[in-house]
C-alpha cells in the first residue's frame, strides 16, 4: 500500500468493508476504546462517508485524525487514540 | 446562581438544529456531557448515504457527528434496531401519527435505552431537543409527560429549549442546572432557534425540515402498513424485521396480489443491494438487455409471474424493443 503521507505503523487495524454508516464508526469507537493512549487505529472501509465521519468523530471524541486516504473502493483511515 | 456540583448529562441528538442547541445551552453551564444517537435503520440521510450520496453526487454528512464534532463532546452510537424496537413499530401503544410514525412510542422506547445509559454512566439526568408545541403527536405538554412517565425519567429529562414552560426538573432544582439560562421557546416556528443559534455562534446546521425519518414519509408508510395488512389476511404474524425495512427503504414496489410483490432496484447500488436479499425470494433480470434487478416474494400464479416480468421489462434499456427475455431464477426459494 502507497500511501500519499506515511502514516505510522497501527496496533491495530479493523476491517469495516461493505458496512454501512454509522457502524465504521461504532466499531472504530469500540477498537480505540481498547487501546492505549497514543497508539494508533487503522479503519479499512467501504462506506464512503468515512471521509467525512472519522474526522468529525475525532475532534468529538478527542482522539487525532491522522489521515484519510482512498484505494479503490475502499478507504483507509487512520486514528491516534487521543489522551484524555 | 450558583451550581451545586459539577453535574453530568446525557443528551439525546439527532444533528438537528434543537438538538444541537440543546446541546450548546447544556455545555455552557459547564455540565460534562456524553451525546448519544440512536440508530434505527429508519434514517433517511444515513439510507440516501447507504446508495452513494445525492444525486448531484454529494455525500451528506452525519449531522449528529457534525454536532458533537462542533461542540467538542463526546458521542456514542447506539444500535436500537432490533426486535424489540420493531415489535414497538408494529404495536404502539400510543398510536400512529399522519404516516407509520409513532413518534411517542418511539419517543419512550428511546428514552427507556437513555436511562438505562444515564444510571450505567453515573449521569445526573437526561436532555432532548424537544420544543413544546412543535411537533402535534409527541411534543404536546401531556405527551411530554407520558415520554417522562412511562420511561421512568419523572424528573430526570430536560428540555433545555423549552424548559421555562415546564415544571423544573430535579436538575434544575437541585441547582445542578440554572434555570435562568434555559429557554421558554415553544411553537413550530424556527425563527428563536435561529436567533439562539446566532447567540451561540452555532453557524451549521441542517435545514430544519421536519425530521428525517421514513416512518413520516406517505409513500414509505403505505409499504409498511402493505407488508403488515398482507401478512395479517395470510394468517401470519403481524410483524417486521431488519430485512423488511432494509426492502421498504430500496426500489420500486408493486404489489402484485395478495401473494406476491415484486420490488425493482431503482439504481445501480439498489439493484447490488437487492442481491444481498435473493434468498427466499425470486430473482429476476433482463437476459439481453441492461435493467434492474428485481425480487419477487411470495407465491405469484403464473400470470402475476408474467405481469412481473413485464415491469421489470419496461423499466430496462429493453423497454422499446419488440420482445425481451426475462430470466426468473428461485433456486433459493
Amino acid at each position: 500500500m502507497n500511501l500519499p503521507t506515511p502514516m505510522p505503523a497501527p496496533v491495530r487495524t479493523i476491517d469495516t468493508s461493505g458496512k454501512l454508516c454509522p457502524f465504521p464508526i461504532v466499531e472504530a469507537a469500540r477498537a480505540v476504546k481498547a487501546m492505549d493512549a497514543g497508539a494508533v487505529l487503522c479503519v479499512i472501509a467501504t462506506d464512503p462517508g468515512i471521509a467525512l465521519d472519522m474526522p468529525m468523530w475525532c475532534k468529538a471524541t478527542k482522539n487525532e485524525h491522522l489521515g484519510t486516504f482512498r484505494e479503490g473502493v475502499a478507504f483507509r483511515s487512520f486514528v491516534r487514540k487521543g489522551r484524555r | 446562581m450558583t451550581v451545586a456540583r459539577q453535574a453530568k448529562a446525557i443528551g439525546l441528538i439527532s444533528g438537528g438544529l434543537d438538538s444541537t442547541l440543546a446541546l450548546a445551552l447544556v455545555r455552557r453551564q459547564g455540565i460534562e456531557v456524553k451525546a448519544v444517537n440512536f440508530y434505527t435503520g429508519l434514517c433517511i440521510t444515513e439510507t440516501q448515504r447507504r446508495k452513494g450520496g445525492r444525486a448531484d453526487g454529494t455525500i451528506p454528512q452525519n449531522e449528529a457527528l457534525r454536532a458533537a464534532a462542533d461542540l467538542e463532546v463526546e458521542v456514542e452510537y447506539v444500535d436500537i434496531s432490533g426486535k424489540d424496537y420493531f415489535e414497538m413499530l408494529v404495536h404502539p401503544r400510543w398510536g400512529y401519527g399522519a404516516n407509520a410514525n409513532p413518534c411517542v412510542d418511539c419517543r419512550v422506547f428511546m428514552m427507556r435505552r437513555a436511562r438505562e445509559i444515564m444510571e450505567a454512566e453515573g449521569a445526573d439526568f437526561i436532555f432532548t431537543g424537544e420544543v413544546l408545541g412543535q411537533r402535534p403527536k409527541s411534543q404536546r405538554r401531556d405527551t411530554l409527560r407520558i415520554i417522562e412517565r412511562e420511561s421512568g425519567l419523572t424528573g430526570r429529562l430536560l428540555r433545555p429549549l423549552t424548559a421555562k414552560l415546564l415544571e423544573p426538573t430535579v436538575a434544575e432544582t437541585e441547582g445542578l442546572v440554572d434555570r435562568a439560562r434555559l429557554e421558554d421557546i415553544s411553537g413550530r416556528s424556527r425563527h428563536r432557534q435561529m436567533a439562539l443559534a446566532e447567540e451561540l455562534g452555532i453557524a451549521d446546521w441542517p435545514q430544519p425540515a421536519g425530521g428525517c425519518c421514513y416512518l413520516t414519509d406517505e409513500a414509505f408508510a403505505r409499504k409498511f402498513f402493505d407488508i403488515l395488512d398482507t401478512r395479517e389476511a395470510a394468517g401470519q404474524a403481524r410483524a417486521l424485521d431488519k430485512e423488511d425495512v432494509i426492502l421498504l427503504s430500496t426500489g420500486r414496489h408493486f404489489r402484485l396480489s395478495p401473494r406476491a410483490k415484486l420490488v425493482v432496484g431503482r439504481t445501480e447500488i439498489e439493484n447490488l443491494m437487492l442481491e444481498h436479499h435473493v434468498a427466499g425470494r425470486a430473482r429476476l433480470e433482463a437476459r439481453d438487455a441492461l435493467g434492474p434487478i428485481a425480487l419477487v416474494e411470495g407465491t405469484p400464479t403464473w400470470e402475476e409471474r408474467q405481469l412481473a416480468a413485464r415491469i421489470v421489462a419496461r423499466y430496462g434499456k429493453g423497454k422499446d424493443l419488440p420482445q425481451v427475455a426475462i430470466k426468473w431464477r428461485e433456486e433459493n426459494v
